[in-house]
């Protein structure tokens, strides 16, 4: 009988090429997902004489620099971002690389395509490009982004080089309460443990509160693990994952499917595992966070208002708050509910799938924006499934901008950004100086809260729109 | 990647936490390459200097000693945010090759040891002391030796820190990751001919 193990441990070993003496590790790469943003590392083995050793193991789509108004790589009329596009699908045809182009229905952003064609499966190592890969930890995979020079090492080895990090558990207990999202939860996570809580750390969300979660509030959950300084965050796979992948084009069918998920019910930690930190959150008291600074862990809830660097006992932290209040232009003890929002974005890898779309309508329905709002649908399937159902039309009656599907205003890399001076409530992830745009001001909420924000102009408690109901 | 030894220079001091990467290198510079002529002046763009374009006088690397600066000394959760290896590059082209930091962002400082650009954590209370030295003594100098992994501050004490022994050896030797891994070929093709059977649904597309 081997020793308990966590399921990052069972994943990790199950993947190990070669183990040096020295502790560092060769890993298998089971998917590899790139995008127009790869082009640097398709250049570097181009230069090096190189081809992808194994190119259907590798999926490819132009999430970052396609713009939210066109389809088609002739129709987009910034020659930058037609060059990007264009790049990519020059250079997965070159290499062999299956690719969803900007007028494929599959496309999207790759965090919430992986997962929504079944790509992303329990128990794989999976890597891409981008920082957010830890969202596909959300299926019981371990996921994690990786630079240039990785992933051009991973297109020309199919392996990666990996030192194994220490072990995290977050344990949320209790039950989330009415208009509590799995973006509040991760908000109140790196609340608690910081933005560098997690360095070095894999971590392992777990308890009560987190298993209630759907699928899309999980991959929510899983996205942000990177704002929490980690770059991998699993959640055991369950009914709800299995449910969720059955029947999507790339996950296993028939005998396959059963044995696959027969190895599945064997991932998540055995009982008595020892993990190197243990962290637990009280899943009743979370409520809708807003975040007020630079950094995703200066968050409050909704009824709380500015801090006071004042009260910061630590000089380092009081000053940085301060550069953010003076950046973000607000002022200690404004309640939050009174700060007044510019424009609202729904879209990007953390919330932008049907779940928050069906979620924000439910709010905005009947009601007006009073600011200019829009929603980026995370993929172009997702926005069909909108549609379907009729969101799109209480959205765009209510004065919503109704978009295609891209990374679109959370990077502003397409053109869609937010002005100077500008204050935002985005749904995206990081609310960084300049994130959106030079000169603009993020606050990160969940969608229900940005679209709370968008009928009335300020950071209004979801939960009091969601009674009037 | 560029080989990494032993470095004596000059140090600048940065006083913030988090530092993300969006900050060391704007997003919508990444669609540069890295041979644009301009590439050097995307590094900390928006904080060095205002809307015209000026140079921000109160900006630290905008002032004379700094300005040539070789190595920084930072706050904790140095590189934290986007996975783009332009910050890495960034640093390097405005001839950067090590950042002292109580903590990073993972990918960030596994970036740095895939180019050469050392990152190198000392604790919290270190970094502190280094940073004020530095700016008693504008201009001071710290050395860096990646071999016996030791710090020398500008008071000549000397710290000492961690570093893997695999990512060391690479960037003593300035080795190309991908040429290494080709070494395993033999120990890959047996894994993979095991894993395919086991995980066979993976590879049954």
């Amino acid at each position: 009988m081997s020793a308990a193990q966590t399921m990052f441990d069972k994943i990790w070993d199950k993947h190990v090429v070669v183990q040096r003496d020295d502790g560092q590790c060769l890993l298998y790469v089971d998917r590899h997902l790139a995008h127009d943003g790869s082009f640097h590392a398709f250049g570097m083995l181009r230069r090096k004489g190189m081809t992808v050793r194994r190119p259907w193991q590798v999926y490819a789509t132009p999430d970052h620099y396609s713009p939210t108004d066109v389809r088609t790589i002739d129709g987009i009329e910034n020659e930058e971002l037609r060059e990007k596009v264009a790049a990519l699908e020059a250079n997965t045809r070159e290499f062999g690389v299956t690719h969803f182009g900007i007028d494929d229905g599959r496309m999207g952003i790759v965090h919430v395509i992986g997962p929504e064609l079944g790509v992303t499966q329990p128990g794989i190592f999976l890597v891409c490009g981008d920082s957010h890969t830890s969202t596909h930890g959300a299926v019981g995979a371990m996921a994690c982004g990786i630079g240039a020079s990785e992933v051009a090492h991973v297109l020309a080895t199919q392996c990666l080089w990996q030192r194994k990090p220490k072990t995290m558990r977050i344990t949320v207990d209790g039950n989330l309460g009415f208009g509590v999202t799995g973006k509040d939860v991760i908000l109140a996570v790196i609340g608690q443990i910081g933005a560098a809580g997690g360095a070095g750390y894999a971590i392992e969300y777990a308890g009560p509160a987190i298993r209630q979660l759907s699928m899309e509030g999980r991959l929510t959950v899983s996205n942000m693990t990177i704002e929490a300084g980690s770059r991998f965050g699993v959640i055991a796979p369950d009914d709800t994952t299995f449910d969720y992948l059955d029947g999507r084009p790339y996950a296993p069918k028939g005998a396959e499917w059963n044995k696959a998920l027969a190895y599945w019910k064997t991932l998540p930690t055995d009982d008595g595992a020892i993990f190197d930190r243990e962290v637990a959150v009280d899943g009743n008291a979370i409520a809708p966070m807003v975040t007020w600074g630079n950094s995703p862990e200066n968050v409050v809830q909704v009824t709380d208002a500015v801090p006071d660097p004042g009260r910061e006992a630590n000089a380092e932290r009081r000053e940085s708050m301060r550069r953010a209040l003076d950046y973000m232009d607000l002022r200690p003890g404004t309640p939050m509910s009174e700060v007044a929002v510019d424009r609202v974005f729904i879209g990007s890898c953390t919330n932008s799938r049907i779940e928050d779309l069906r979620l924000a309508a439910e709010v905005v329905k009947g009601r007006k924006t009073v600011v200019p709002s829009m929603i980026s649908p995370g993929s172009m399937q997702v926005k069909a499934a909108a549609e379907a159902e009729g969101l799109d039309r209480i959205f765009t009656e209510a004065g919503f901008d109704w978009r295609h599907s891209a990374c679109s205003m959370c990077v502003g890399l397409n053109g869609d950004l937010v002005a100077a001076g500008e204050r935002t409530a985005s749904t995206s992830n990081r609310n960084f100086r300049g994130r959106q745009g030079p000169g603009s001001r993020t606050h990160l909420v969940s969608p229900a809260m940005a679209a709370a924000a968008a009928v009335t102009g300020t950071f209004t408690d979801v939960r009091r729109l969601m009674e009037e109901q | 990647m560029k080989a990494f030894t032993r470095l004596t220079a000059i140090a600048a001091p940065i006083d913030m936490v988090n530092v993300d990467t969006d900050q060391i290198i704007p997003a919508r510079f990444l669609k540069q390459p890295l041979t644009h002529p301009d590439y050097p002046s995307f590094f900390f763009h928006d904080l060095r200097r205002d809307e015209t374009g000026a140079q921000r006088e109160d900006f630290i690397l905008n002032q004379a000693p700094y300005r040539s600066a070789q190595i920084i000394v930072a706050g904790e959760n140095w590189g934290c945010g986007s996975s783009r290896e332009g910050a890495v590059w960034s640093l390097m082209a405005n001839g950067f090759r090590c950042v002292i930091a109580p903590s990073f962002g993972d990918i960030h400082y596994n970036n740095g040891m895939k180019n050469g650009m050392l990152p190198v954590r000392l604790s919290k209370e270190d970094c502190a002391t280094l940073r004020a030295q530095l700016h008693e003594q504008p201009g001071a100098q710290i050395s860096v030796d990646l071999a016996a992994q030791t710090v020398i501050g500008p008071d000549g004490a000397s710290y000492s820190f961690e570093i893997d022994p695999f990512q060391k050896h690479c960037m003593l030797e300035g080795l190309d990751h991908i040429g290494l891994t080709r070494q395993y070929d033999a120990e890959f093709d047996a894994f993979e001919e095991r894993y395919n059977k086991e995980a066979s649904w993976l590879f049954a597309g």
